[in-house]
């Protein structure tokens, strides 16, 4: 990591501090750009602001969210976005473990099922909800078909309140599974196989190898992708928007459908931007940990490499 | 391990999550060359004459309906995607390389905190930019250009190169470059000749895993783009909703519109675990 400018006269070596700098610099600008909106995201939620009438635009200091502390529909909001990624990521990381670690071994036939089963992840998420859309249509879906079979004839799917959330939970897991499964695969076969061979040989049973040294040595695996998945679920958008726009009423009214509704369909910029500053503040934490998290990793894999 | 009962318990574990992993996507596929007739018969059933119908409706732009011709654009929302896409992970090319060089060889002062900025852009969520922006574009007159897209793209796929391209570069040893300096070339003969050669395969699988992700893509062009720059993720949805169009026609249009995507996953899924960690984790 040494500075490449040494062996150079003065000149040049003023240049050469300047290089890493001028060389970052063009990504940096881009994404100053993008900077900008977010500090009038932030100024926006202080203010009363509706498209549909600009004359009453004010400053309110806190007033938007002080509105949300007894606001029956912000309370929904944070319990819908609760539910959701607490049902996607705690599933999605058993059925994802589980996978792993039935393809552990380095076979050819697992090699081919592990890459399969990535093709859902490479699916864009609104295609996969309006796949999974067709499938559970109550005219034709082949779904609904399946469930009938087994005596749930008025299974509505998506279109009923008490389901929605079931529907749009199975897409995500459908979606995002492999994603946790990849990681903790690729995860478990970099662990070195030592304490593995002492445990066969000491006739070690293999729940108490699982529990005591598999699960241990994968956990910065497992923290990684579920925080990772954390912050992907609580934001999610797409699935739930092109399954039913945050409907029936507003059983799925997550953060993120919220305020695109609040902005576009009311007009209420100032609501909407309140909203996604209680989402970006929690989104916030949780990045500072994974950061934290990731470079752990990263730092270990460049102590392998 | 070898008992029987554990191989066969083992072995039908893995036949059902095939099942319910890849039964969507081979149903959609079924769907797409049916008759609207055949799909709404009820039990489904596996025995049907298969059509290219609802592809020939797709891709020559004129479905047939009960209540005449619709006019439907799904081509063009293809040629959208494909121009988004590609044109985004060029420009993030050029951009993120240089930098992630930067970020690999040098410590400077802000580096690193340059660094995670870009990566933090990947964790916030997206419409706290993506609103005021719809208001903004339509100042600065971006709004419903590809221009203005393909910048906002820069949000996907720049922090997503950055990453991946500077673990290669840090993989690499500096000698070679240290010695071909010392050589009297250059820096920038150093930085094309030597340093991005060798770092080629993880600019290659950065760039497809980029491409995917832009391709994936749905909330940046359904909150910035009008209907004549949509791509295929935002156009599908309306294909749903339009008047008089039929099943298989939206199955046909799903199954073009992933196609690309899982093409180019299986091309590149031995970079897949690498890129989709951001670089922390190796397959």
């Amino acid at each position: 990591m040494s500075d490449f400018a040494l062996p150079v006269p003065a000149k040049r070596w003023r240049v050469g501090r300047l290089l890493p700098y001028l060389l970052s610099l063009p990504s940096l600008l881009v994404c100053v750009g993008i900077v900008i909106p977010f500090v009038a995201s932030a100024i926006y939620s202080l203010q009363r602001y509706n498209l549909a009438f600009p004359t009453g635009r004010a400053f309110i200091g806190f007033g938007n969210y002080i509105s949300f502390l007894s606001d029956p529909s912000f309370w929904n909001t944070v319990e819908v976005s609760i539910i959701y990624t607490a049902a996607t990521v705690g599933i999605e990381l058993l059925l994802g473990l589980a996978i792993a670690m039935l393809l552990r071994e380095r076979t050819f036939i697992n090699n081919v099922i592990s890459v399969v089963l990535m093709l859902p992840l490479m699916t864009a998420p609104a295609l996969a909800s309006l796949m999974w859309k067709l499938m559970t249509n109550p005219g034709f879906g082949v779904l609904s078909w399946a469930v009938s079979l087994i005596g749930l004839s008025n299974f509505k799917w998506a279109s009923d309140p008490h389901t929605a959330m079931l529907t749009v939970v199975l897409v995500d897991i459908w979606v995002y599974t492999p994603f946790i499964m990849i990681l903790l695969l690729a995860g478990l076969r970099s662990l070195p196989p030592a304490p593995f061979e002492a445990a066969q040989l000491d006739g070690v049973p293999g729940r108490f190898v699982f529990f005591r040294v598999t699960l241990p040595m994968l956990s910065p695996f497992i923290v990684t992708a579920c925080l990772f998945r954390l912050l992907d679920s609580i934001q999610q958008f797409d699935i739930i928007y092109a399954m039913t726009q945050g409907g029936p009423g507003d059983s799925l009214m997550v953060f993120q459908v919220g305020a695109y509704l609040e902005f576009f369909q009311y007009t209420n910029v100032g609501r909407s931007a309140a909203l996604l500053m209680v989402l970006w503040v929690i989104t916030y934490f949780l990045s500072d940990r994974f950061v934290r998290q990731w470079h752990k990793l990263r730092e270990r894999r460049q102590g392998h490499a | 391990m070898r008992e029987p009962i554990t191989r066969i318990l083992r072995g039908s574990a893995l036949a059902l999550i095939l099942l319910f992993f890849l039964f969507p996507i081979l149903w959609i596929l079924l769907m797409s060359f049916q008759t609207n007739a055949d799909i709404l018969r009820i039990p489904p059933r596996l025995g049907f004459t298969p059509t290219l119908s609802n592809y020939v409706a797709l891709l020559s732009g004129k479905l047939a309906t009960s209540s005449g011709t619709l006019d439907i654009t799904f081509l063009r929302n293809l040629g959208n995607s494909l121009l988004l896409s590609v044109a985004s992970v060029a420009a993030s090319l050029v951009l993120g390389v240089p930098a992630a060089y930067a970020f690999a060889r040098y410590r400077f002062r802000l580096g690193e905190s340059i660094a995670f900025t870009l990566l933090s852009f990947r964790f916030a969520p997206p419409l706290l930019v993506l609103l005021p922006l719809s208001l903004y574009f339509q100042i600065l007159g971006l709004t419903d250009t590809y221009g203005g897209l393909i910048w906002v793209y820069q949000l996907i796929t720049l922090p997503l190169i950055l990453w991946i391209v500077r673990g290669y570069f840090e993989d690499a040893s500096p000698d070679i470059e240290h010695a071909y300096r010392v050589d009297g070339h250059s820096w920038w003969r150093t930085f094309t000749r030597i340093a991005v050669p060798l770092a080629r395969p993880g600019i290659a699988a950065a760039g497809l895993l980029a491409f995917i992700f832009a391709w994936n893509n749905f909330v940046f062009a359904l909150v910035l783009a009008s209907a004549d720059k949509q791509p295929v993720t935002v156009g599908a949805l309306a294909f749903v909703t339009a008047a008089g169009i039929q099943y298989g026609q939206i199955a046909a249009a799903i199954v073009l519109s992933i196609l690309p995507t899982l093409a180019l996953a299986l091309y590149a899924q031995r970079w897949l675990v690498e890129g989709l960690s951001l670089g922390a984790v190796k397959g």
